[in-house]
Order: structure tokens, then C-alpha cells, then sequence
């Protein structure tokens, strides 16, 4: 059978090296802001680099024969003259465009400085990382693809970089932030230019948008900076990407305009995210706050606060030119003027797609994971067993201290990026609960509570790209209808597909996570294969049983859902009806006592809701019925 | 009158030949005509009527068997390390080079302290005994047509000049060769010549000028049957002239250089200029359908061929008349033009001649860089105003070609240089490791060529282009010549390299020279070459929807076990990126057996179907089994 365990000792995730790291804010704490706000600035550029001005790159976009080709399109269709379109389209490229100065650079260096300072204990940077990103900058236009989890996420970027004197980038920023009175133009003096949301079938808007983004990748002009999962990330858990700008910044070299293209993905990861509670509190259904600059300044309470160390760690550069090889038919690109816009080859749009979970699963891997995030997950696991026996008692801090020295152990072995504190366990660990306990952890209070659990249930996200597909091969062994092979792969591959959208697992890549997941747990001596059947060992039930618990929230997440839609949608739903129907659901299920952990999963659910509605209008209804079925069969066992 | 202008036509016809003959011959000085003469005949002094063997049957006594060109030239570091050029049949013969050095071992990494020579003779017992067919020899000698089965006649026509072929040559390793050698004489002779093949089933492989570079004249190792190179260079007569139709009728083995010396003496000339015109032959042209430098002017191999005779397994093709233009179904031309030798041979064409220009001028533009040199081309094509030639060197090619000026005999020269190097870089603010150089040469009336000038100058303007003289256009043409020799110096001393050519619409011109070069500096530092390569390009064409685009490359090999290997990998990656980036498989080298791995994607499954089915009706038994193209 295909599925067997072929996974190689050279992919073994434990092996992988990565670089140290270097405390940037020790040098700030040490020596002047204002000197370093002011210092000389001489970046490394592409080596083709056209040197040319923000305003000169606006009228080469105008002056386009993509431009040409679309505003003459456009106007064929609306009957309006091209002259209208091409002020239209100005007009549009004045508000899109960025206009990056040194000066407001200096100005947030400075400012950031002293924000930075307060905020944060520690951001540290791998320096080789850097240095890697400066050879792949003079080398090949570049792309710079951060992990999203905070507002702070690119300005903290442009920092680092400055600081490191490498070129800035520019940001691919939501249209939200230009709503911003002033902060909005400092924003796109720093280097943000500014895309709408949404606009799917407005071909001039999407025209000027590519051709902008790509003649500043062409030329040389910057790096170009973007968020691949789209949005911030409420749950700490990758988003699914979107493919939108990375179909444009790879087209370039399909269509063979640069030799290549370097894609550095960069992992940001938090000890605490500023936007803590309120994401928790979006995810339980209040409105997120409009971004406005009366609201930045009521959110300074949050300096006093302390959101502990950051670490960025900038990845290894992927050249689309190797990702590409083999998969893509670049000849495609020979029989029509390539400035004609045309809709992505089957080839193409799947390999986007593959480099797209790729890219997103290197961020992943270099996600730095604190003691906090593991202790997270004991800790949750142990409310849910708790709840579920109608006790309201915690945990031995002894026995919790030693649940997560196996966990620490255990994620090592599966490649996970942990920084450890030396063997000062015990403390870190007194402080941790101390906090929670602080925070209310055991309040009867709904809401608080809810937020809480969110927030815990969020950090412990944090490690799940580390754990789901051993646990996804734990549930499935645990589902499966026996021990054979053949069964547990197929058990395992409904739930991968299940999960699809849920956790970052490229598309068709199951046989290669199943050989994973085997390699892993059979590294970690919890299975056993024979020649047809899939074995627990003695030791192996723990692993085993953590693994499935891990990915519970989730299941019931879905199951809720799948109750939702068999029992109480209609027909007429749409979208916006939908979110809200599901949660007076789940409110009623919770008043009525049933399964009073599910709240917590209450994140879960908006998360797959997307996923669901899309299925709602699309599947089939059986389909669904299969779904809720797994998942109830998973739950009562 | 009549005589008067006869005498004058002569007079100008010599004046003419002095001319044309500027960028290959040695310097124009007072016997510059003997001179030029020696170049193209090997001084024999007869007259277009008489018999002539500009290259004899045994090539080896003129001809290098290991490299290119004449055994008397070659470049070589001289005990001081200077570069000079031996011999005395070009114009940089004789001369020292002195910034060639330098260039070479800081280009390549390499040094004239390590060499890496040649095998100096063939060993005969490198090559394989002949696999004759008896009955088959036995009746070839009753026709009388002089043939060979010697070791050295045979492997000089067992290959072509591609980087491997010439590399094994000069280790002295020698792999399946022609077993028997056939000098037909004319037409006749090669029917004659292919009936007894097809009779007997042995494989014929046409041999012109041996000047290939698509692997065409390898002998395919799977064929067992006797092996018979058919070499045509004895039927090398120019048959007639029509003056009123300006055409001419000539034996296809003719080499280039010598079609236009005997043109040139009734005033005539065909315009035809590949680079390799010195040796290569009209049917060889034909065969791969070749192309012209002055293009432009003349056209390329298919606008001047009028009628063409070949000899296949199944009798004699040929059209029923000489016209300019049929509409009589596909032209059957074009089964004959590109068909590589695996129909037939051809053994006689009628060509389109001209009267000779009266006046010809070379020409050059300095351009700020490559992207502004390009849309000059582009406008330039655009207004349809081409000189015969317009080529367009990118930067290290212009290095390369300045690295070729021969020593400098005055002070005042050398000051002249100095100070257009400053206007160019200092005053203009051309950064001398961007820019690059067009090279022109235009040709006609004097009055009409001096318009043209102006007007090509004008366009240039526009893109920033400066007029840079006419010496720098010459040397620019002059390289062409030379590169064979100089690739053979390299090899000398751990440099292998090889050029390559494809075609391209406009929008990609730039796209496909920036790619192609980085790609082959990619692919050499993945393949463990120690010292970036030499990675260059020229646009040596233009047309109205695109241009030709010419590629080099080359590096040093040392610390490579395999280098040739290497090589190929990094040429074939090349030809990859080339095809991926719109470009063609060929723009006139032809498929040989190097490409063919490609033909399918360029030409679609229909179009190998049609190509194999005309095959499989003109020649059944595979007697042209050279396998090349399909």
C-alpha cells in the first residue's frame, strides 16, 4: 500500500539548525535614541536596481501596456472615454500608492525606541537570518512574508530593518488603517500602501494594484511586504493562506520578467500580543474596534502593561525559481503578449497554492514557543477533564511542573522551536499560574471566563503546528474501525481533510504528513508497525491520549456546527445571519447545561465557520450528515 | 561605349573588392588586393572559368583536424604572455594584442602558466578499421569517383566544431567515424553515388563545409551499416550567371567565401554572410537554413534561393521552372531548406545575385546601456530603416571586443583613445560597466549610404546613443571571425566555451538576455565551476517582430573532472531557460542531433508527424541516416 512509513531520517524536524539570537533593545537601553533615529542609513540594494522616485513609479504603472490594455477594455465595456478611466485610475493609484521618506522613518525609529523600551523586555532577531536577507536582496527581488498576529507586526518589521541597515519594504496594508487621520499618511510615508479589502470584480483596481506591486518588485525598488494569511490572526493559530498578492509577486518571474524572485518567510512570534483580550473578545462576538487615531491614543494604557520578549526570526530566502521548478510550464506564457491579463493556468493556481502552504508552514516551523504556550495546553487539558467531572479544582503545581518537563521533552523530539529558560522550571511556572489566577481563571463570570479560556486556549494554538499531525494520526488510530494500516490511513486522511481548513496542511500532501506523523510517533516509541498493523505500546497511550485531546476543541467546534445546520438552519441563511445564529445556539446549549466546555470552543467555531458556510451552499447535505457523525462517534468514545 | 563601360564596371568591380574584403582580410595596404586574394584561394590565380580547389579533398593539409579554421592561424601567449595572432590571412594577422592577457585570466580565473594543450597528431590507432561494404566499394570505384577510407579523411568528417566534438579531438579520442570517404565531382556523380547506396543499404551522410555546431555530422553510434560521407566540396563551380534575371546557378559544395570572390569578379554578389562563411558551404546552407549577416539587405538563405536541385532515395527534387514566387500548394523548398541531410543532397542552386555596393561603410553606437540599446534596435526595425547589418554587443562582450584592439603604433592613437574614453564615461557619465555598443555597417550607394547613416544616428540619438566610429564597428564585425580561433586559445589553457543563438519576439528580447546569462552563471556555480563564467549576449538581427539574439559563454574548467559533462548540462539548462522565455530552438544553427530532444514542443505532434511521414516516403531505408532533426 502507498501509505507506508517511508519518512526519512534527513527530514527528522529535530535535526533542523537554526541560528541564535541577538537582543536589539539592549543596544537601545545602552545608548542614545535620538543618535540612532539619525544615523546613517545606506542600504544594501537589488544590484539591478533602476533607481527611481514613489512618483516616477506611478506614472511607469500608468503608462503601462497592461494599463493600457485594461483601461481600453474597461472602457469598451462601461462606454466610458479612456481619458475618465485614466483619471479614474490616477486617482485611484494617488490613494493605493505609498510614498516611503527617510525622514518619517527616522521619526519612528525614534518613536518606536522609546515604545519598544516600555512595551517589551526583549525583541530578539537572528542575525545570520539577516545577513542572509541582505545577500538575497542584492541578489534577487524580494519578498518579505511576516507571520500576522499584531498591528505591530509591520512596523515592527521596518524597525528591525532599519536597525539592521537593510533596505525597508514596502507594506501591503489594509485600506482600514488609511481611515486613520494622519497616522494613516505617516503610515504610508514609512512605506504602506494601502489595498481595498475586497475587490474582486473591479478589473481596473485590480490592474493598478498588480502592475503597482509588481513594478516596484521588478524594478528593484524595495522589498515587497505582505501578510500571506491576509489578516491578523485572532487564535495564534496560521490562517489558511491567501493567494491573491503571492500570484503577483511570483508572476514576474513566470512570465519571465526577472530571473528570480526571493521569498523570505518571516516568523513573529509574541510572548503576548497586545491585542490579547480584545481578539478574545472578537471572538466571542463584540465588534472589532474601528482603527482610528483617537482609539490608538486611548490605547495607551496598554504601555504600562508588560507583553514580555519577541522573537523574529527571518527564515531561510525561497527562491520561486526552484519552487517552481518542474511544476510549472513556463512555455504557457509564449502564445499571447504576456501584458494581456488572463486567468491563472490549473498549473499555475496549484502551485501557487502548494508554495502558499509551504511559505506558511515555514513561518510555522520558526515560530519560537515559550514554557507558557506548553504549560497552556496541560493546563487546558486539565480544566476540560475537570469540567466535564463537574469539579472545579486546579492542578499539584508539582505534578503540572513535571506534565510539562514530558510535554517540553516531547515537542522537542517533533522539531518544535522551543526557548527554554534554564532549569528554573519551577518558578516560571509559579509566576504563570499566579497570573492566571490573578486574571480570574476560576470565575464564574461567563464572559470573563470566556475571555480567559480564549486567551489560554490561544497560546496554546501557538504549538499546535507542532502536534497536528501526530494527533490528527492519534484520533484517527483512536476512530479507526481496526489496527490495519490501510484503515487508519483512510481514518486518517477524512480527518486531514476534515481539517483542511483548520490547520496548515498542504493540499495533497496527505501520504507525505501521514509518513510524518508514523516517523514521529514511532521515533518517540509510541507505535509500533508490523507488516499490516498499526501497534500502541505501553507508553505510547499517554502521548496518544494528549495528542486526541488536543485536537477535541476542534471536533466540537465542527460537531456543534453540523448539529446547527441539521437542526436549526433554513434554507434562506446567508453569511452575516449565520455567525450570530450559530452563537444564540450555542448560548442555548450552554444554558440548557449541555457541555459546559464547549464555550471554549467557541473561537473554533468562528474560525470554521467560514469553512462551513461555504460547505453549507456547496456540499452536499449527506456529506455534512458524515461529518456530524465522525465527530460524534469521535466524542463518545 | 560598351567597352568603355565594360572596363569601368571592372574598374569599379576592383575598387569594390578592396572594400568588401575590409573586415577579412589583413590591413589595407598597397598589395591589399594579393592579399585578399590569398585569403579566399590559396593564391591560385585563375579565373572564375577554371577549375578551382579552394579546399582540396584532403582538407587536413589546410585546415586544422583538431580545431578551427587554418592550420597557419592561431592565437597563442608568446613568451612575454602576450596574446598575438599568427598567420598572415586577416587583418589582425601578425599583430600583438596586449590587453588580451590580462582580459582572459581576469575574466576566466585563468593563467598563461597553465596549459592545457592539445594532442598534437591523430593517432591512427585511435580510430575503429572501416566497416566496409564490399559490393559496395567494389562498384563506387567502377564509377571512378575518387573515395578514402584513410584514418585521417575520415575522422575529419566525422565531426562538426560543438564544444564536446572538438574537445575529444584535441584528447586525441575518436568515436564512430564515416568508414569511406566519396568526393563527387558533380551532379551526376551523386546520383550515381545514391543509387549504389540505396542498392547496396549503406548510410550516406552529406558533408559541406564540416562547420556544424548541432552535433549534424556525428555519425549515429546505433548505426551499423558501412557509413559513407558524402563530401561535396569538388562541386564548387559557379555553372552560369543570368544577368537578366540576376541570378546564378551554382554547385552547392561551393564554400561562401570563395561563391563571393568569383561573383565579385563579374561584379556580382550574393550578400550572403553567415560567420562562418569561410568555410561553410551553399548546400550546408540550404540544409539548415542559414542566415546572412546583411540580412537586411539580401535576406536570409529561403528569400535567396530561386531553385534548388537535391538527389533523395527516391530520385531528383526539383521545380519545373525559375520563378520568383509559385502559388503550386507548401513550397517544396521548404521540405529541402532545414532538412539537415536526412532527404537527400543537394547539388545545385539558383541563387539571387546583386551587383556589387558601391560603397560601404562601417559604423558604431555607444549606448548608456543595454535596455536603451535594445528599443534603439526595436525603433529602428519599427521604421524599417535596418542597415545591411545592425548588431547590438552587451557590456562584457564589449570588453571582450576591446580587449581584442591590436597594439596601438602611435602615441597620438593611443592619446585619441584615452580621451573618447574619458568624453564617453566622464563628460557623458556612461558607466563604463553598463554600457554597451551597437556595431553598423551600411551599404549601397555612397550618396544613399551617407542618408541612411543619418538617419540610424538620429534614431540612436534618441536613446541616448553616441556615434563611436567606424574602427570600433569593424572590430566589432572582426570578432566574429576570430571567435572560432580564440575559443581554441582558451581551450589551450582550461577555457572551454561555445556560442548559441535563438530568436525572439521584441517584448522579450531584454527578458530573454537577462535570464539566459544569469541562468548559465546559476547553473555553473550549482555544477561546481570555480570562477564565474563568461556569460554574454548580442542581438545580431532584427525583424519586424523580433530579433536574434546570440549567446556566449565560456569558463575555466580546472578542478572539473568532467567538464564537457558539465558543459552540456549548463547548455542544455541554457536552451531550457531560452524556450521558456519565448525564444526559439534555433534561429540558424539548426537542430542537428544537440536539440532535437525539443523539436516536439516547437513544432507540435501534427507538425513531427508530417515532417516523419515525408521522410518515411522519400527515404524508406533510412540511406541518410544521419538522424538529425526528427
Amino acid at each position: 500500500s502507498k501509505c507506508v512509513y517511508t519518512y526519512k531520517e534527513h527530514r527528522d524536524p529535530m535535526l533542523k539548525k537554526r541560528d541564535d539570537f541577538e537582543d536589539i533593545l539592549e543596544e537601545r537601553r545602552n545608548s542614545s535614541d535620538l543618535k540612532y533615529a539619525l544615523r546613517c542609513y545606506t542600504p544594501v540594494l537589488y544590484k539591478g536596481v533602476t533607481p527611481c522616485t514613489s512618483s516616477m513609479l506611478k506614472s511607469m504603472v500608468l503608462q503601462s501596456d497592461q494599463l493600457h490594455y485594461v483601461i481600453n477594455q474597461v472602457s469598451k465595456e462601461t462606454g466610458k472615454a479612456t481619458d475618465d478611466i485614466k483619471e479614474e485610475a490616477s486617482a485611484i493609484l494617488e490613494e493605493m500608492a505609498q510614498c516611503l521618506q527617510l525622514s518619517t522613518v527616522r521619526f519612528f525609529a525614534f518613536t518606536l525606541s522609546k515604545a519598544f523600551k516600555t512595551l517589551f523586555r526583549s525583541i530578539c532577531v537572528n542575525e545570520d537570518g539577516i545577513q542572509r536577507l541582505q545577500q538575497a536582496i542584492q541578489e534577487h527581488p524580494v519578498v518579505l512574508l511576516p507571520s500576522h498576529r499584531s498591528y505591530m507586526d509591520f512596523l515592527l518589521m521596518s524597525y528591525i530593518l532599519y536597525t539592521y541597515d537593510v533596505a525597508l519594504p514596502v507594506i501591503a496594508a489594509g485600506m482600514d488603517f488609511m481611515g486613520m487621520k494622519f497616522v494613516g499618511e505617516m503610515l504610508r510615508m514609512s512605506g504602506a500602501f494601502f489595498i481595498r479589502r475586497s475587490f474582486g470584480g473591479d478589473k481596473l483596481y485590480w490592474a493598478l494594484f498588480s502592475e503597482y506591486v509588481k513594478t516596484m518588485l521588478k524594478n528593484g525598488f524595495a522589498p515587497v511586504e505582505f501578510f500571506l494569511e491576509g489578516t491578523r490572526s485572532r487564535t495564534s493559530k496560521s490562517l489558511t493562506p491567501k493567494l491573491g498578492l503571492l500570484n503577483i509577486v511570483m508572476d514576474p518571474f513566470l512570465k519571465g520578467e526577472v530571473f528570480d524572485v526571493n521569498v523570505v518567510p518571516v516568523s513573529i512570534s509574541y510572548e503576548r500580543v497586545l491585542e490579547e483580550t480584545l481578539y478574545a473578545r472578537e471572538l466571542l462576538g463584540i465588534p472589532k474596534p474601528k482603527e482610528s487615531t483617537s482609539g490608538l491614543f486611548k490605547a495607551r494604557k496598554i504601555l504600562s502593561e508588560d507583553y514580555g520578549s519577541i522573537h523574529v526570526y527571518f527564515g531561510q530566502p525561497v527562491s520561486v525559481r526552484s519552487l517552481a521548478q518542474g511544476k510549472v510550464n513556463r512555455c504557457q506564457f509564449n502564445l499571447v503578449p504576456r501584458h494581456i491579463p488572463r486567468r491563472p493556468s490549473e498549473d499555475i493556481a496549484s502551485f501557487v497554492n502548494d508554495s502558499a502552504y509551504r511559505l506558511v508552514r515555514a513561518q510555522e516551523e520558526n515560530m519560537v514557543l515559550k514554557p507558557w504556550v506548553l504549560v497552556a495546553s496541560l493546563l487546558l487539558q486539565y480544566h476540560h477533564q475537570n469540567q466535564a467531572a463537574g469539579q472545579k479544582r486546579g492542578i499539584a503545581l508539582g505534578e503540572l511542573t513535571a506534565q510539562a518537563v514530558w510535554l517540553r521533552d516531547l515537542s522537542r523530539q517533533y522539531g518544535a522551536f522551543l526557548h527554554w529558560p534554564g532549569t528554573v522550571v519551577t518558578q516560571v511556572f509559579t509566576i504563570i499560574l499566579l497570573a492566571l489566577l490573578e486574571q480570574g481563571l476560576y470565575f464564574f463570570e461567563l464572559l470573563s471566563q470566556a475571555v480567559i479560556l480564549l486567551s489560554c486556549a490561544s497560546y496554546r494554538n501557538q504549538a499546535l503546528h507542532v502536534f497536528v499531525r501526530p494527533a490528527l494520526l492519534a484520533l484517527a488510530i483512536h476512530t479507526a474501525s481496526s489496527n490495519q494500516k490501510q484503515e487508519v490511513f483512510n481514518s486518517f486522511s477524512f480527518l486531514r481533510n476534515m481539517f483542511s481548513n483548520e490547520f496548515i496542511l498542504c493540499p495533497g500532501a496527505t501520504v507525505q504528513d501521514f509518513e510524518e506523523a508514523c516517523y514521529l510517533l514511532v521515533k518517540t516509541g509510541a507505535l509500533q508497525f508490523t507488516q499490516q498493523e498499526v501497534l500502541v505500546t505501553e507508553r505510547g497511550h499517554r502521548t496518544l491520549a494528549f495528542l486526541s485531546t488536543m485536537l477535541d476543541p476542534f471536533l466540537q467546534g465542527y460537531q456543534v456546527v453540523c448539529r446547527f445546520l441539521c437542526e436549526e438552519a433554513t434554507e434562506t441563511l446567508t453569511e452575516k445571519q449565520f455567525i450570530p445564529a450559530v452563537r444564540k445556539f450555542i448560548k442555548k446549549l450552554l444554558l440548557a447545561g449541555f457541555y459546559l466546555l464547549l464555550f471554549l470552543r467557541f473561537s473554533f467555531v468562528c474560525v470554521c465557520v467560514f469553512f462551513f458556510t461555504s460547505a453549507f451552499y456547496k456540499m452536499h447535505n449527506c456529506v455534512l450528515c458524515v461529518c456530524v457523525c465522525v465527530c460524534v462517534c469521535v466524542l463518545s468514545r | 561605349m560598351a567597352s568603355n563601360s565594360s572596363s569601368d564596371r571592372q574598374r569599379i568591380a576592383q575598387q569594390r573588392l578592396r572594400i568588401i574584403a575590409g573586415h577579412l582580410r589583413a590591413p589595407v595596404d598597397s598589395d591589399s588586393t594579393i592579399l585578399a586574394a590569398e585569403c579566399k584561394a590559396q593564391g591560385s590565380k585563375t579565373d572564375v572559368s577554371s577549375e578551382r580547389k579552394t579546399v582540396p579533398r584532403r582538407r587536413q593539409e589546410i585546415l586544422k583536424w583538431n580545431g578551427w579554421g587554418y592550420s597557419d592561424t592561431r592565437f597563442l601567449f608568446n613568451k612575454k604572455g602576450q596574446a598575438e595572432f599568427t598567420g598572415k590571412r586577416y587583418r589582425l594577422s601578425g599583430m600583438i594584442i596586449p590587453a588580451l592577457q590580462n582580459w582572459f585570466e581576469g575574466t576566466f580565473g585563468a593563467s598563461v602558466q597553465h596549459k592545457s594543450p592539445a594532442m598534437p597528431i591523430l593517432t591512427s590507432s585511435a580510430v575503429q578499421p572501416p566497416t566496409l561494404n564490399e559490393a559496395f566499394v567494389d562498384e563506387l570505384k567502377s564509377t571512378g569517383i575518387p573515395c578514402s577510407h584513410d584514418a585521417e579523411d575520415r575522422v575529419f568528417r566525422g565531426h562538426g566544431h560543438c564544444l564536446h566534438e572538438v574537445f575529444a579531438l584535441r584528447e586525441g579520442k575518436v568515436g564512430r567515424v564515416p568508414d569511406i570517404v566519396v568526393w563527387p565531382n558533380c551532379h551526376n556523380d551523386v546520383v550515381k553515388i545514391v543509387e549504389l547506396a540505396c542498392k547496396h543499404n549503406v548510410c550516406l551522410i552529406p558533408y559541406g563545409g564540416g562547420t556544424s555546431v548541432s552535433s549534424a555530422l556525428e555519425c549515429p553510434p546505433e548505426e551499423t551499416r558501412c557509413i559513407v560521407s558524402l563530401d561535396t566540396s569538388q562541386m564548387n563551380r559557379i555553372l552560369w550567371i543570368d544577368e537578366k534575371n540576376l541570378t546564378a546557378h551554382v554547385e552547392a559544395g561551393i564554400v561562401g567565401q570563395e561563391l563571393e570572390r568569383l561573383l565579385n569578379e563579374s561584379g556580382y554578389c550574393t550578400g550572403h554572410e553567415p560567420d562562418s562563411m569561410e568555410f561553410s558551404s551553399l548546400g550546408g546552407w540550404v540544409a539548415t537554413r542559414a542566415s546572412g549577416m546583411k540580412k537586411n539587405i539580401y535576406g536570409n538563405i529561403e528569400d535567396l534561393v530561386v531553385h534548388v536541385k537535391m538527389v533523395t532515395p527516391q530520385g531528383v527534387i526539383e521545380k519545373g521552372c525559375q520563378c520568383p514566387r509559385m502559388s503550386t500548394g507548401p513550397d517544396i523548398h521548404h521540405f529541402i531548406m532545414g532538412s539537415e541531410g536526412t532527404l537527400g543532397v543537394v547539388t545545385e542552386v539558383t541563387m539571387k545575385i546583386r551587383p556589387m555596393p558601391e560603397y560601404q561603410k562601417y559604423g558604431s553606437v555607444v549606448f548608456p546601456n543595454f535596455e536603451q540599446g535594445v528599443a534603439c534596435l526595436r525603433e529602428v526595425a519599427k521604421q524599417r530603416c535596418a542597415p545591411a547589418s545592425i548588431r547590438l554587443m552587451d557590456n562584457e562582450q564589449f570588453k571582450f571586443g576591446h580587449a581584442l584592439k591590436p597594439q596601438v603604433s602611435s602615441i597620438f592613437t593611443s592619446f585619441l583613445d584615452g580621451l573618447k574614453k574619458f568624453y564617453i564615461t566622464k563628460f557623458k557619465g556612461f558607466d563604463p560597466d553598463r554600457l554597451c555598443v551597437a556595431t553598423l555597417l551600411f551599404e549601397g550607394d555612397r550618396e544613399k549610404v551617407l542618408q541612411h547613416e543619418k538617419q540610424v544616428y538620429d534614431i540612436a540619438a534618441k536613446f541616448g546613443g553616441l556615434a563611436a566610429g567606424e574602427d570600433n564597428g569593424q572590430r566589432g564585425y572582426m570578432l566574429t571571425f576570430v571567435i572560432a580561433y580564440l575559443r581554441d586559445l582558451g581551450m589551450d589553457y582550461y577555457v572551454i566555451g561555445e556560442s548559441f543563438e535563438t530568436s525572439v519576439p521584441w517584448d522579450r528580447v531584454l527578458d530573454i538576455c537577462r535570464n539566459v546569462k544569469a541562468r548559465i552563471i546559476q547553473e555553473c556555480k550549482d555544477k561546481g565551476v570555480q570562477f564565474s563564467p563568461l556569460s554574454t549576449c548580442r542581438v545580431t538581427q532584427t525583424y519586424d517582430a523580433g530579433a536574434c539574439v546570440y549567446f556566449y559563454f565560456a569558463f575555466n574548467y580546472r578542478g572539473l573532472s568532467d567538464p564537457v559533462h558539465v558543459y552540456e548540462q549548463v547548455e542544455h539548462a541554457a536552451r531550457e531557460e531560452i524556450l521558456a522565455n519565448g525564444g526559439s530552438l534555433s534561429h540558424h544553427h539548426g537542430v542537428g542531433k544537440l536539440r532535437k530532444e525539443w523539436m516536439r514542443e516547437t513544432i507540435s505532434d501534427v507538425g513531427m508527424g508530417m515532417l516523419k511521414s515525408v521522410k518515411n516516403y522519400v527515404d524508406p531505408k533510412n540511406i541518410f541516416g544521419n538522424r538529425n532533426l526528427i
